[in-house]
């Protein structure tokens, strides 16, 4: 991440050690996740302790210390939704994408998380897709949409695999 | 909108805008709250602007984003002014429809209206469908007429008048004193009386002082507190400043969920529109009062809804809580006396001052005055946010307002409180709302989350639920919340899978008394609140699972099976079909079988084996049949 757009950020609060979650959750919301550089950068502007930059982000459930996939999917196991079968969805979710809540595929295209009420109980169960919600899902609609997400990111694969062989082709040609 | 300098000022600002305003005109009300946006008021909401300019009726038709209206399950809803013409789950194809017949003919979209699901019958006005008309809307009522954005809007329905009235017209010491005499307590969950609160917070020593709204709305499937913080966060603030004067405060927070964008959006922009003309900073409305108020957005963690783990993260701490005493009112930010009240406590104080707290003590009960919102949620027909008087009964809310279970099935219990509630049986369902009877009845008001189960929800499961929550969220900073929860979890876990054991049930009892009596916060002493309500009242349910390993509501996995019923089963392949598991086997028109090996239980057969056969039996506590296959 850009030293300078977390020096502003840490301005734009300027630079109070109180401001330590707010600025951390700036920086998360610009950069998708906490690096460890920009951490650092934080702890230096503030003068506080790594140990306690730590403990805060690792405390809070919305920090992530590791990068997160390209799709985001978060499934909502509020009480609304989890007695309207919130589980059942959650299980298509991993089913389908092969990733755990919690955790992010190795390729980075997928994280899955839960979260404990996004307040659109009406519409339970509700799972957020890239910031998209679908309400009152089932499994089926739940297990179609992200197997065209599947879809969508395999075809895309393709096409830049494509691209980028094309020069070494060219290259093995005038080899030979 | 330039500085207003004074009271005066303020009712000539006042007059001129609903001099502007002519009741008769036709306004288009969208409702534009989070769940309704969810469904797509946006694409609405463009669909209107653009509708409106292509009839040519820019001049004729006022249109106005809304706040939360609360009838979420139908949204997203338009209002249609002056007539009150409700319309809901409107798509951007119904608005031209909308405009050309309701605006220009006068006429109504029937096809839009509310229907009764049993009666069939219409009803056209907002007013009468019954899931509004069985409400008290006194908070939030003002959310249908404004748009949250807009100062003038707020100023139109008499939008800092309380304050005007507290300032210029009362003592900090007559504030308290009105507060107090309402009788009003603390919607957040605990119903201590804000008044008393108040004055604890006014006579601590020290010359700073501060005030904090708590918008730390994590119990799930509760949403009233982002609701009223999107719909309407000008009243927040406006109680928010009235207790800051009573109190002896000029600071002012508000905490916020980072989950909650729309609330923190709202606010800032209410925040700074109030800034701009006056009403937030230095001599307010020229009255000598300085006030100026912060946004904190939390990063997740539930215990930060409880007061002193909110102070340490509004300091840039861990939200971990502290012993108490001391109380905040006494030591709180930066050690400073502090004050902190929910949002909804806090919207409640402009209407205790303009009213009075005569009109406020008429409504609710002896114990618990005032109205309180629901978010009324689960296996209930009409979904949604429901504001009721103290001492309506559970029964009046969830079948006259909530309409009932849907799907014919039957009621089972009523979840309130939270995490920190309990479920109410039916024969319980008389109970009034009220801080006390609900405790009782061995749940909680809480914050005011109601949710609805049916005989499909396993209690079991439910306290098991409740306990895997607050383990997420114990802090782990006291020993008997972390541990208590931790091993009654194990406990509950076991009895859902299968492995549950005699003596459990003694068990759970003992460490929930160990948990309750020795936790440092709240958190803890009412973590095991779910398991006891449900065992004093389901504790046959336990027993099931412990003795039979079997699951009376069928739910949970371990514990039952799927069977086709040989006699019933016509061979259509509709389960075959929709098996993710490739476990059910059979030829057309042969009875099909299920491979228990391969079952994941997924529930897709039950759901997709057509009514007329029902040939698809889940069992539990008892061995499944074996079928034998036609072919052999």
């Amino acid at each position: 991440m850009d030293i300078g757009k977390i020096d502003q950020i840490i301005d734009k609060h300027q630079g109070e050690a109180s401001s330590l979650i707010q600025i951390l959750l700036d920086i998360q919301s610009e950069n998708n996740w906490l690096p460890q550089e920009a951490l650092t950068r934080v702890g230096e502007k503030l003068t506080v302790p790594m140990s306690r930059i730590q403990h805060i982000t690792t405390f809070y459930k919305h920090f992530s210390l590791t990068p997160k996939g390209k799709h985001e999917i978060h499934v909502c196991v509020g009480t609304a939704c989890h007695v309207r079968g919130a589980q059942d969805i959650l299980d298509t979710v991993e089913q389908v994408t092969g990733v755990k809540p919690g955790e992010t595929d190795p390729d980075l295209q997928f994280s899955v998380e839960t979260v404990s009420c996004l307040g659109c109980c009406a519409l339970g169960p509700v799972m957020v897709v890239d910031k998209e919600i679908h309400g009152n899902v089932e499994q089926a609609e739940t297990a179609e949409v992200l197997q065209n997400l599947k879809q969508a990111e395999i075809v895309e694969n393709l096409e830049n695999l494509k691209q980028s062989d094309k020069p070494e082709i060219l290259g093995l040609c005038a080899c030979q | 909108m330039s500085r207003i300098n004074s009271p005066a000022e303020l009712e000539v600002l006042r007059k001129e805008i609903l001099a502007e305003r002519n009741p008769d005109k036709p306004c288009i009300t969208l409702c534009s709250g989070s769940a309704c946006h969810a469904t797509g008021s946006g694409s609405v909401s463009a669909a209107i602007e653009e509708e409106i300019e292509k009839q040519g009726i820019t001049a004729e038709v006022d249109f106005r984003r809304t706040g939360c209206h609360g009838f979420c399950e139908k949204g997203p809803i338009v209002v249609m002014y002056p007539q009150g013409i409700c319309y809901l789950r409107v798509q951007p194809e119904d608005v031209a429809e909308i405009i050309s017949t309701t605006v220009k003919d006068q006429q109504v979209v029937e096809r839009l209206l509310y229907v009764d699901p049993n009666s069939g019958e219409k009803t056209t006005l907002e007013e009468d469908i019954p899931f509004y008309k069985n409400q008290q809307r006194l908070v939030l009522g003002s959310n249908l007429k404004i748009d949250p954005k807009n100062l003038e809007d707020y100023l139109a329905v008499d939008g800092y008048r309380a304050l005007v009235k507290a300032l210029f017209k009362m003592t900090p010491e007559q504030v308290v004193g009105e507060v107090k005499e309402a009788k009003l307590r603390g919607r957040g969950g605990a119903g201590f009386p804000s008044g008393v609160k108040w004055d604890f917070a006014r006579n601590a020593p020290g010359e700073q002082k501060y005030v904090v709204v708590n918008c730390d709305e994590g119990d799930p499937g509760a949403y009233m507190d982002r609701s009223v913080m999107e719909g309407n966060p000008f009243a927040v603030l406006e109680g928010l400043m009235i207790g800051a004067y009573a109190i002896g405060a000029n600071e002012g927070y508000v905490y916020v969920r980072q989950e909650y964008p729309l609330a923190v959006a709202n606010l800032a922009i209410a925040i700074g529109k109030a800034e701009e003309c006056g009403l937030l900073g230095n001599d307010i409305l020229g009255s000598g009062f300085d006030f100026t108020v912060k946004v904190h957005r939390g990063a997740g963690a539930f215990i930060c809804g409880e007061e002193t783990s909110l102070l340490n993260s509004l300091e840039g701490k861990p939200g971990e809580p502290n012993a108490r005493p001391p109380f905040p009112a006494t030591k709180g930010l930066w050690g400073k006396p502090t004050n902190i009240n929910n949002v909804e406590t806090w919207a409640n104080i402009p209407l205790v001052i303009n009213k009075g707290a005569e009109f406020f003590k008429s409504i609710g009960t002896e114990g618990s005055k005032g109205t309180k919102i629901f978010s009324l949620v689960g296996k209930v027909n009409n979904t949604g946010l429901v504001e009721v008087p103290m001492g309506a009964s559970l029964r009046d809310i969830i079948f006259k307002i909530g309409g009932g279970v849907p799907g014919g099935k039957q009621f089972k219990a009523v979840q309130t409180g939270g995490p920190s509630g309990g479920c109410i049986p039916e024969n319980l369902l008389e109970t009034k709302v009220d801080f006390d009877e609900l405790t009782k009845a061995g749940a909680m008001m809480g914050s005011g989350g109601m949710i609805v189960m049916d005989e499909d929800t396993c209690l079991v499961d439910i306290a098991r639920y409740f306990l895997a929550f607050l383990s997420d969220e114990s802090c782990g900073k006291c020993t008997p919340c972390r541990e208590g929860i931790r091993q009654m979890l194990k406990i509950l876990t076991n009895m859902t899978i299968g492995l549950g054991k005699e003596g459990d049930i003694d068990l759970l009892l003992a460490l929930a008394e160990t948990t309750r009596g020795s936790s440092m916060c709240a958190l803890g002493k009412t973590a095991p609140n779910p398991v006891l309500s449900t065992l004093k009242h389901f504790r046959d349910e336990f027993e099931a699972h412990i003795k039979h390993q079997r699951c009376p509501a069928l739910s949970c996995k371990e514990l039952i099976a799927f069977y086709i019923d040989p006699e019933k089963c016509k061979g259509c392949g509709a389960c075959l079909r929709k098996c993710p598991a490739d476990a059910i086997m059979g030829e057309k028109k042969q009875v099909h079988l299920i491979d228990q090996g391969k079952c994941t239980k997924c529930r897709g057969c039950v759901e997709v084996c057509p009514a007329a056969f029902d040939a698809v039996k889940i069992f539990s506590g008892e061995p499944v049949p074996v079928t034998v296959s036609e072919e052999t």
